[in-house]
């Protein structure tokens, strides 16, 4: 698996690595020391009971929430921290908005802007932040839309849309910003059970066309068919990891088949 | 009427007949509120008793009011009324809004100083603020533009450069500007937490995410007491006599009563004008609360409902009829259901 290739270009670097990282609100240690390494195009998906760590874990990978101990890179580049002289050096803001834009996020709750149209949350970050032209801008935004199967709710606002729609329009915004890895904090959590599929659905196209993510979730069909790798977590740990069918199928430790017994 | 209980609670009590009764209108006899009436009856009687009484003790001077109503001197102050209230509302508006922002700056240098003058503005009143402005030229007698301690590039004396006018707007806004900004920064901190952590995932900056997505997303939230605040601003251009600056209506009313040592009619005068102004404004506010009001209650039965937005707002409403009569509706109750996070599918 390590000469894996996206685009033709062979690459030993995996596009997350992370090495014992730790995070802690005040006293309370959310994360302690998980160690993992996503490659170039492999789907993972984590999973565990809430509170385990699972969201804050994906929340440090884009510098939403800072580390308190171990590193992170992505793509080889150290996250929220230079490094030179064998000495740390903390990111100026600007520094860290530029490595996020290469990283897309697609939250729980959406999070569309709500006062603007579908159309217009797609072209924001491209247009302000890119500063791209905007005639460009809206001819990509529009073709983002329709690969979500939204092309006809271009100018509907958030509001007049389902939540399924919703979060289709969210992960093409994600997408606008042409990232090369992609973050799905339990993308389907808040949907109706009916409205779940067709999130995952796009969800399954982008895994296809290779793109890299790693996807917070509770649906183990989801884990099973498209992840290249599962990631149990539990109280700040990783439990368990391997290949989906095998930690579904087999749970070695006592906590991943507890947590599997309830949830499948 | 044995119906079949639709919802099916009590459906072991009423036996299934087939089809439902259709339901007919409720007839009932309206339940009475006779204290109502008296007092209602009451109290009209007891004010046109006043009004009766009022028309006819001259100490109140109704043909001076007639006079004086439309004296030019006093529309002239009217109208210099309103020119204070606009450009202090539309500076103060435009410094609350960078104070408010400056506040929630991650920056601790750009916050302190935000914090400092609001605990300098809003913490010493406003009559002694716009005295001191008045004094202005006494503590700093020229505005010198240049380097310190090197001849300035620029130099003119503070009398000629600023009027009473300018003083007076100057005073009313540094003082409105502390208010505003706590009123915009209510606005701000009820946009969900989600909204700037997904701009700040697209790579927008800091000032990108409070311009395009914070700041529109907060007006809802002050609109409303910004209508109030104008209405408070007008009346609390009355204190620009402290300056001096006597050109506003409540300061020209009272010089003309010197003249006439009448002060009484144009007392009613100038309440007459304030009152006809506060009313207009409370109409525009009227409506401008229920545009608002009913575009939340449009997002909450909305499934991508922002919870901590619609909690102010309703929070806010109240206040405002509070502060004034009665004139402003309490909010639409168009909000079906549970406030806050109901809708937090």
């Amino acid at each position: 698996m390590s000469d894996t290739t996206v685009g033709g270009v062979a690459s030993d670097v995996p596009m997350v690595l992370a090495e014992q990282v730790t995070k802690s609100f005040g006293s309370h240690e959310v994360l302690k020391g998980i160690t993992l390494e996503v490659k170039r195009g492999e789907v993972m998906c984590l999973v565990g009971p809430s509170g385990s760590g699972k969201s804050t874990f994906l929340r440090c990978i884009n510098h939403l929430e800072v580390l308190s101990a171990g590193r992170l890179s992505v793509d080889g580049e150290l996250i929220g921290y230079r490094e030179a002289n064998g000495k740390l050096y903390e990111m100026a803001p600007k520094e860290a908005a530029k490595q996020r834009r290469d990283i897309g996020m697609v939250f729980q709750r959406f999070n569309l802007f709500p006062h603007m149209t579908a159309l217009q949350n797609v072209m924001e970050a491209p247009l302000r932040v890119k500063g791209l032209p905007k005639a460009k801008v809206e001819s990509s935004a529009r073709d983002l839309l329709a690969r979500v199967g939204l092309a006809d709710r271009a100018d509907y606002y958030p509001a007049h849309l389902s939540g399924g729609q919703q979060q289709r329009v969210a992960i093409a915004r994600a997408l606008a910003m042409e990232p090369k890895l992609m973050l799905f904090d339990e993308p389907t959590s808040a949907l109706d059970p009916e409205l779940v599929g067709e999130v995952l659905d796009v969800m399954k196209g982008l895994a296809k066309e290779g793109m890299t993510m790693i996807v917070v979730t509770h649906e183990m069909g989801f884990a099973r068919e498209v992840a290249d790798s599962l990631v149990f977590m539990d109280a700040g740990v990783v439990v368990e990891s391997g290949l989906p069918s095998e930690v579904l199928a087999n749970p070695r430790h006592a906590r991943t088949q507890a947590f599997l017994s309830k949830v499948l | 009427m044995s119906t079949t209980n639709v919802n099916g609670h009590a459906a072991a009590a009423t036996p299934p007949r087939g089809e439902p009764a259709p339901s007919e209108p409720i007839k009932a006899i309206r339940l009475r509120h006779p204290w109502r009436v008296v007092f209602a009856v009451l109290l009209v009687a007891i004010f046109a008793w006043f009004v009766v009484d009022a028309a006819f003790r001259p100490a109140y001077d109704w043909p001076s009011v007639g006079k004086y109503l439309f004296d030019r001197r006093i529309s002239m102050a009217a109208l210099v009324t309103i020119e204070l209230t606009v450009f202090s509302m539309v500076i103060a508006i435009i410094l609350g809004v960078i104070l408010a922002v400056m506040r929630l700056s991650p920056n601790p240098v750009v916050k302190s100083v935000a914090w400092f003058y609001l605990w300098i503005f809003r913490g010493t009143p406003v009559y002694v603020q716009l005295t001191i402005w008045g004094l202005i030229s006494l503590i700093y007698t020229s505005i010198d533009i240049g380097l310190p301690f090197m001849t300035p590039w620029i130099s003119f004396s503070t009398n000629a450069a600023l009027n009473t006018f300018t003083l007076a707007v100057i005073g009313l806004a540094l003082n409105e500007a502390a208010y505003m900004a706590e009123i915009v920064r209510a606005g701000l901190l009820s946009v969900d937490k989600g909204q700037e952590e997904a701009s700040v995932a697209l790579g927008m900056s800091w000032s990108q995410t409070m311009t395009r997505v914070i700041l529109p997303q907060s007006m809802r939230v002050i609109i409303p007491p910004t209508g109030n605040e104008v209405i408070s601003m007008l009346k609390t251009t009355s204190l620009v006599t402290a300056v001096p600056f006597s050109l506003e209506l409540f300061t020209r009313s009272r010089d003309i009563s010197a003249e006439t040592f009448n002060p009484i009619p144009l007392l009613i005068v100038a309440s007459i004008w304030y009152l006809f102004f506060t009313s207009i404004l409370m109409v525009g506010q009227y409506f401008l609360e229920k545009r608002f009001s009913r575009g939340v209650g449009d997002r909450q039965t909305d499934k991508n409902d922002v919870g901590t937005g619609t909690g102010v707002i309703t929070g806010v409403v109240p206040v405002v009829g509070a502060g004034q009569p009665t004139v402003i509706a309490p909010p639409k109750t168009d909000n079906p259901g549970a406030p806050g996070d109901g809708g937090a599918r």
